[in-house]
């Protein structure tokens, strides 16, 4: 705040030479360059070191790193049948990050993304067979509201237990995971189940009418837009919005936000319904894009997926589209791998673990680097 | 690290090289990349050495790989969501695959159904038994087998070694393929001794370790001392039952070097004659079968050879029943039967062999099974 204060401002002092004045734009441009370098260059480093590290792992194997990179990119994004592949992983990844880089915007570390992709699914795939007959139109929307009232009620009550009973949301939202997959299997294998799906248990199938096509020329789901669409709304909410603001104050520090008057509870909890409502809206279109009935094959790990995508993106909304593109082409080229170098499934999760790592090593190192902190260049002078 | 240095390097640069020249090849198209002849695509939605369902596959594809003219590709822990689909895809446009095996049951449909229509050049068969000729498309099928009755089998091992009259069996779910499972396990016991019980405990999820661990120690605390299941891997169950000191069991593979000195036999799924008739045809130019049905008789499952607990009495008469059933047409369950509710489920004089379709619809525990299908 000190640099701030001290920083010449116009008022400051009468018309400044014209010299003086493109020095002052020269400063600032540089030190706007500095700080936006940062946000970029750290993570690509962190990148980097973690596919360094990944190849000394993949050579301790016996095997070429350079085959393993060469395979990962013609699996992954190479070819345009290639690139499609990681954009159709992408798509449920996109809102299964919401739902945890939301929450993280006011300090919590909501986990249990899966439970609300899982129960929003299951919603969606029941309230459709009564509405039979019904133009598609309301039929597809209703969907949608449902997956994401039933989300947003799951992921609500985590921010609820959190605010009111002092419950540690991330334990919480973890085990909540567990009864929502039972609570699932439940439905399905009784009350809801289709009584022609014998050795599957699932719900009546959609209509074909219900179901969500691909897009115009792609051979991905309308997913991908849908959740496009929704990180840059999120964005826009975090970014340019005083509930965004207010968000990212509680986040900094509870007890001052109750001290300005912030309504805590009401942001903790909306935050977690909102986050929750991204989740069920992801657990809909797959029902309705992918498996056509609610059943157990929902339970495939979007959401904890997810969980690594927000942190890689660092809870920016905008940056979990080209993180969860980047590991839908990872995912994409996994079975590639598998297939030409004979290694296990496993070393793709190695690869994100170590991705992983190396991302939250990275957050250490923000602020540190004096290229990137004009803070640090004027402590000098 | 250091003791092979340049051995890896070379090995590094010629894999480089390999690789450069096969992406300089891609644009001609990946077929011709790959060296000519059949390439046969295998998709597991576990690990390929689960001790279990997936390895019993695994096995069966590893069969066709000294054949000639036949590259095989394999994908493990592949799930049951767009991910198949791609991967599907994947194995036919960068592999240039021409039979596909997605061999879990949740990938039929609308998994392999979509990619069918998709490539109708292409030749699907899935493990699981659904496909109907006026429903599913021409180059889709389905293969099963009868393994119930290698079941019936580990229920005459099982009611020889019980001294306690209870038995257990560890169960993921209460579909047909699984209740018939159980059916046939207390039914074979019955054979020795009709006044054995037998308790199920449904896990819930096809793989979930801690769950099943949990299932076999509260069934052996309850007196059980012989176990089996059917659950994806049977490892947890067999190792957990030796552990505590029960007999076991085995099912979709070989589980025997798990517990050498416990396990009985066990129903196991024999596909490398399954896989290799299929290709045998395909490279004869023949079309494949759409629905593969076979048992015991047809190869399509086995036995694992009888454990050391085996008593002489329980060999004499598990061989005269292997030997009826190699003739065919044995019927495992047959009337008069009741359910374990008490209601008569298959009248007098009635009897299901194990070809028959109403086996597949079945939704009952019989009498004598301690559990509840809901």
């Amino acid at each position: 705040m000190a640099d701030i204060a001290s920083r010449p401002l116009a008022t400051d002092r009468p018309a400044p030479s014209a010299t003086a004045r493109l020095a002052v734009l020269r400063e600032t441009l540089r030190e706007t360059l500095a700080r936006r370098a940062e946000a970029v260059v750290i993570p690509v480093a962190a990148l980097l070191v973690g596919l360094a590290l990944f190849s000394l792992f993949i050579a301790a194997l016996d095997k070429s790193p350079l085959q393993f990179f060469e395979l990962m990119w013609r699996g992954g994004f190479g070819s345009w049948f290639s690139f499609q592949n990681a954009l159709a992983r992408a798509a449920p990844l996109l809102l299964a990050a919401l739902c945890v880089a939301l929450p993280a915007r006011l300090g919590l570390v909501v986990i249990g993304g899966e439970g609300a992709i899982v129960l929003g699914a299951l919603a969606a795939a029941a309230i459709a067979p009564p509405l039979r007959g019904v133009p598609p139109l309301l039929v597809i929307p209703a969907m949608a509201l449902a997956g994401m009232v039933v989300g947003g009620l799951w992921i609500g009550a985590v921010g609820a237990l959190r605010h009111w009973r002092a419950v540690n949301e991330t334990i919480s939202s973890l085990l909540m995971t567990y009864i929502a997959i039972a609570l699932m299997n439940h439905l399905v294998e009784g009350p809801l189940r289709d009584p022609a799906s014998l050795n599957k248990p699932s719900t009546l199938p959609l209509d074909a009418a219900y179901r969500i096509g691909p897009l115009p020329g792609l051979d991905v789901h309308w997913g991908l837009v849908v959740g496009t669409v929704v990180c840059l709304a999120a964005w826009v909410l975090i970014d340019k919005t005083r509930w965004g603001f207010a968000a990212r104050i509680v986040g900094g520090n509870v007890r001052a936000a109750q001290l300005q008057g912030l309504p805590v509870a009401r942001l903790t909890i909306g935050f977690c319904a909102l986050a929750g409502a991204c989740a069920g809206l992801a657990g809909m279109i797959e029902v309705a894009a992918v498996q056509g009935s609610a059943n157990a094959s929902l339970a495939a790990g979007y959401g904890y997926t997810g969980i690594l995508v927000a942190f890689l993106a660092r809870h920016n909304p905008l940056a979990i589209v080209p993180v969860a593109i980047l590991l839908g082409g990872v995912e994409a080229s996994g079975g590639l791998i598998q297939r030409r170098m004979d290694l296990p499934n496993a070393t793709v999760l190695v690869l994100q673990g170590v991705l992983f790592v190396a991302t939250l090593f990275s957050e250490t190192f923000y602020g540190r680097f004096k290229a990137f902190n004009p803070d640090l260049w004027k402590r000098r002078d | 690290m250091t003791r092979q240095p340049s051995v890896s390097r070379r090995r590094l640069l010629r894999t480089t090289a390999a690789g450069a020249a096969l992406g300089l090849a891609a644009p001609f198209g990946p077929r011709q990349a790959r060296a000519a002849g059949t390439t046969i695509g295998f998709i597991y939605v576990g690990a390929k050495d689960d001790y279990g369902y997936n390895q019993a596959h695994a096995k069966g594809a590893a069969a066709l790989k000294g054949m000639k003219g036949i590259t095989v590709i394999e994908e493990e822990k592949v799930p049951e969501t767009v991910d198949v689909q791609k991967t599907m895809e994947s194995m036919i446009n960068l592999d240039g695959a021409t039979l596909l095996f997605p061999t879990s049951f949740g990938y039929f449909d609308p998994h392999m159904l979509a990619m069918a229509k998709k490539f109708p050049r292409i030749q699907f068969r899935h493990c699981g038994g659904l496909w109907t000729a006026d429903k599913h498309p021409p180059n889709t099928g389905s293969y099963f087998g009868y393994i119930g009755q290698g079941q019936y089998l580990n229920g005459i091992a099982a009611g020889h070694a019980t001294k306690s009259r209870k038995i257990g069996f560890v169960a993921a779910k209460p579909i047909p393929q699984v209740l018939l499972n159980i059916n046939s396990f207390l039914l074979g016991a019955r054979a020795v001794d009709p006044a054995i019980t037998c308790q199920v405990i449904f896990t819930g999820e096809w793989s979930l370790a801690v769950k099943e661990a949990e299932a076999v120690n509260a069934l052996i605390d309850q007196g059980v001392d012989v176990v089996t299941c059917h659950v994806d891997s049977p490892k947890v169950v067999v190792e957990t039952s030796a552990r505590r000191g029960a007999f076991v069991c085995g099912y979709h593979a070989d589980q025997a070097a798990l517990a050498p000195a416990k396990y009985l036999t066990g129903a196991e799924w024999n596909w490398a004659n399954v896989y290799k008739m299929y290709v045998e045809k395909l490279l004869a130019g023949q079309t494949l079968p759409n629905f593969t049905r076979g048992g015991l008789a047809d190869g399509f499952i086995k036995m694992s050879p009888l454990g050391p607990a085996v008593s002489d009495a329980a060999r004499k008469q598990f061989e005269a029943t292997l030997a009826d059933m190699m003739k065919g047409s044995f019927a495992v369950v047959k009337g008069p039967l009741k359910n374990n509710k008490g209601d008569v489920v298959v009248s007098s004089g009635q009897a299901f062999v194990e070809t028959a379709i109403e086996l597949e619809s079945m939704n009952y525990l019989v009498e004598g099974v301690i559990g509840s299908t809901s």
